[in-house]
């Protein structure tokens, strides 16, 4: 047990999926790194090093590819139709547009139209979310759309614990699995185990515990409402913080439960407010636990704007503490 | 090839302008300055000045995440872009955009472009408006080494040539699609006749050449303007700095760097050449030096100046009306 950012957590995983399962493998742009140059072949691991030294012990299963999103999920969903267990590196979960097809059509739905005979158990890691001025094609979440597709299990880890459980959890998994990293957390660090460990899907993580107001966040919101529900520990104010960690399967029976205990909930997401997380949350409560609900459900989340280029912009863009601080006295009345 | 002296005097300025622009917003992204992900085009100038001396406003370039060079060479506002990537509202993109996509509409620029081989699709149905249009208008797309390898490339170069438009693929060659080396992302040896498959000729330069650029994107763009359908330019020249501003650079060889700046540059190659043909002098060439030099430095003391943008600009410009009373 110790220290660990996000990154070397995740990196960590994967490493002891490695070690553990020959059948599974790295594949994506740069996880080696400087293939076919005259310099450190190996030495890159992913554009934020996630995949560092993976390729220096396994190099027949670290395996870059040209810049070509669509074959690479397509590469991984093939090896696991038959067999492996890829894990592919999506640089940026923005670039699922350049390879939706292959996440959405291709490997989201083989088993259910092959009538329950395939299995793919193919991970798709995606660097996510905002926080680093880089406008709006390398700044968005893009969990919250993959949610609304059968077939595809989707993990949000907010911090490194978590991280490195739920990447193992995911390898192990037959389904395919779409893990989303807040890149804005790769550097924050916190106590991980060196040894394996495993996290189940749909089992949310209750950050805090409280009396008055149920609070639901994803991903790098998680640290944010954390601190912001601590700020309203010293006014009086408890508050049930719930991870869910995985947007697919969704632990439903933590967050009613909470909401039946404390009457009042609000959900946290930075992706824009449209069929997002946000209102998927509320939408729950609303049909589930309306009659605890003692005031208006509340969501805090990006405005119907694509992700602003400019710090002062990108700062008022994503939700932050005073907006989950307000949130939260407002279903107080 | 004779070249009008105005006609070279403007490429000198642009490529000296687009070096001077990106060595500075190197220096300001060191300072803390500039935000965001920066790609430097540094080195590769003579590929974008080359190819946008044929070109006029109404013709289009789309570029790429490495798109200051392009812009700059296609006309844009040089200050309005430096306070674009200080984030100003008073950027070209009011700070919405940043580096990775600077734009200029009015300029024929349709776009920096975050993602790669975004662009060559785009830029095809630019040249099928001019093909409809029958204006004699081309569209350009600038894209990499690393595009090549894209679905979309591959798409928009097949439907190029089956709608007959006036498309122009300009690749460009800098050898490392980010941090990969063009001979392992590119499974075959001959790019050019991989290329030429799919039915359009290709031209091909030395991008540290202002001069073999300039010929070789005459003959495509001729071609395309001509009504001939889809032409395409290689230019190999390497990058100076790395991927993005900050980048190890671990897939650089001994002395890659160095031989670059040394030998493979466009800003020297082209005084060499004056040198020779003593078709512009020194002085005039130092003049357009200390020209460019004011110009950058003024460019970021306004840059510095602007007006940073508040919250209430955050939803402005997601559509044009939107919603009841809009």
């Amino acid at each position: 047990m110790s220290q660990k950012t996000m990154r070397d957590a995740i990196n960590e995983a994967l490493h002891q999926a490695m070690e553990q399962d020959e059948s599974v493998f790295v594949i994506g742009e740069d996880v080696a790194g400087c293939n076919g140059s005259a310099g450190d072949v190996g030495a890159v691991g992913g554009v934020f090093g996630v995949t560092t030294g993976i390729y220096h012990r396994w190099p027949d299963r670290c395996i870059d590819t040209p810049i070509s999103e669509s074959a690479i999920v397509g590469a991984a969903a093939g090896a696991a139709l038959v067999g492996m267990r890829p894990v592919a590196e999506i640089m940026f979960a923005d670039f699922i547009g350049v390879c939706m097809d292959q996440i959405v059509n291709q490997m989201a739905k083989f088993r259910y139209m092959f009538g329950g005979k395939s299995r793919c158990p193919a991970v798709i890691r995606f660097s996510a979310g905002g926080g680093f001025s880089a406008a709006g094609q390398h700044s968005q979440a893009m969990y919250q759309v993959m949610t609304s597709f059968p077939g595809l299990k989707v993990v949000v880890p907010s911090n490194a614990y978590d991280a490195k459980g739920l990447l193992l959890t995911a390898i192990a998994d037959d389904d395919p699995v779409l893990f989303f990293e807040p890149k804005i957390l790769y550097q924050e660090t916190c106590e991980v185990p060196d040894d394996p460990y495993t996290i189940p899907f749909g089992e949310a993580n209750f950050v805090r515990e409280g009396d008055d107001v149920t609070v639901v966040a994803f991903g790098q919101m998680v640290p944010k409402a954390a601190a912001a529900i601590d700020e309203l520990a010293e006014e009086g104010i408890s508050c049930d913080l719930i991870d869910p960690r995985t947007t697919s399967p969704l632990d439903e029976g933590a967050i009613l439960e909470s909401v039946a205990a404390t009457g009042r909930l609000v959900v946290v997401d930075e992706a824009p407010p449209r069929c997002g997380l946000t209102a998927d949350i509320a939408a729950l409560a609303a049909d589930k636990a309306f009659a605890s609900l003692k005031g208006p459900i509340k969501q805090v989340c990006a405005p119907h704007s694509p992700t602003p280029f400019s710090p002062e912009l990108e700062a008022a863009y994503l939700p932050d503490g005073n907006k989950i601080k307000a949130a939260i006295k407002a279903t107080m009345g | 090839m004779s070249i009008p002296s105005e006609t070279l005097s403007n490429a000198y300025r642009l490529m000296k302008t687009i070096r001077e622009f990106e060595e500075r917003v190197n220096a300001e992204i060191m300072n803390g300055q500039i935000p965001g992900f920066t790609h430097l085009y540094t080195g590769q100038e003579a590929n974008a000045v080359g190819v946008c001396a044929h070109l006029d406003a109404s013709d289009t370039i789309i570029s790429t995440h490495r798109g200051h060079g392009h812009c700059i060479a296609k006309g844009a506002d040089v200050s309005g872009m430096m306070k674009e990537l200080f984030g100003s509202s008073e950027g070209l993109c009011k700070g919405k955009g940043g580096s990775m996509h600077v734009a200029d509409i009015d300029k024929g620029i349709l776009g920096a472009n975050g993602i790669v081989a975004g662009g060559p699709p785009i830029s095809v149905g630019s040249a099928l408006a001019a093909k409809i249009r029958k204006n004699g208008k081309v569209a350009v797309s600038f894209s990499g080494d690393g595009s090549v390898n894209q679905g979309t490339c591959f798409e928009a170069m097949n439907m190029a040539v089956v709608l007959e438009v006036p498309a122009v693929f300009v690749i460009e060659n800098n050898y490392y699609s980010e941090h990969t080396n063009i001979s392992y992302a590119v499974g075959c040896d001959d790019l050019k006749a991989r290329t030429e498959a799919f039915g359009f000729p290709v031209f091909v330069a030395d991008g540290a050449d202002f001069f073999a650029v300039y010929e070789a994107a005459g003959k495509a763009i001729d071609h395309a303007r001509a009504g001939h359908g889809p032409a395409g330019v290689f230019a190999e020249q390497g990058r100076y700095h790395g991927h993005f501003v900050g980048d190890p650079q671990h897939y650089r060889g001994e002395g890659e760097l160095d031989d670059l700046r040394e030998n493979h540059d466009c800003l020297k190659n082209f005084r060499a050449r004056m040198a020779e043909t003593n078709e512009l002098d020194a002085a005039t060439l130092d003049a357009i030096d200390a020209d460019v030099m004011a110009e950058i430095e003024q460019a970021v003391v306004d840059a510095k100046a602007a007006a940073r943008p508040t919250a209430a600009q955050v939803t402005e410009d997601v559509y044009i009306n939107y919603g009841a009373g809009a």
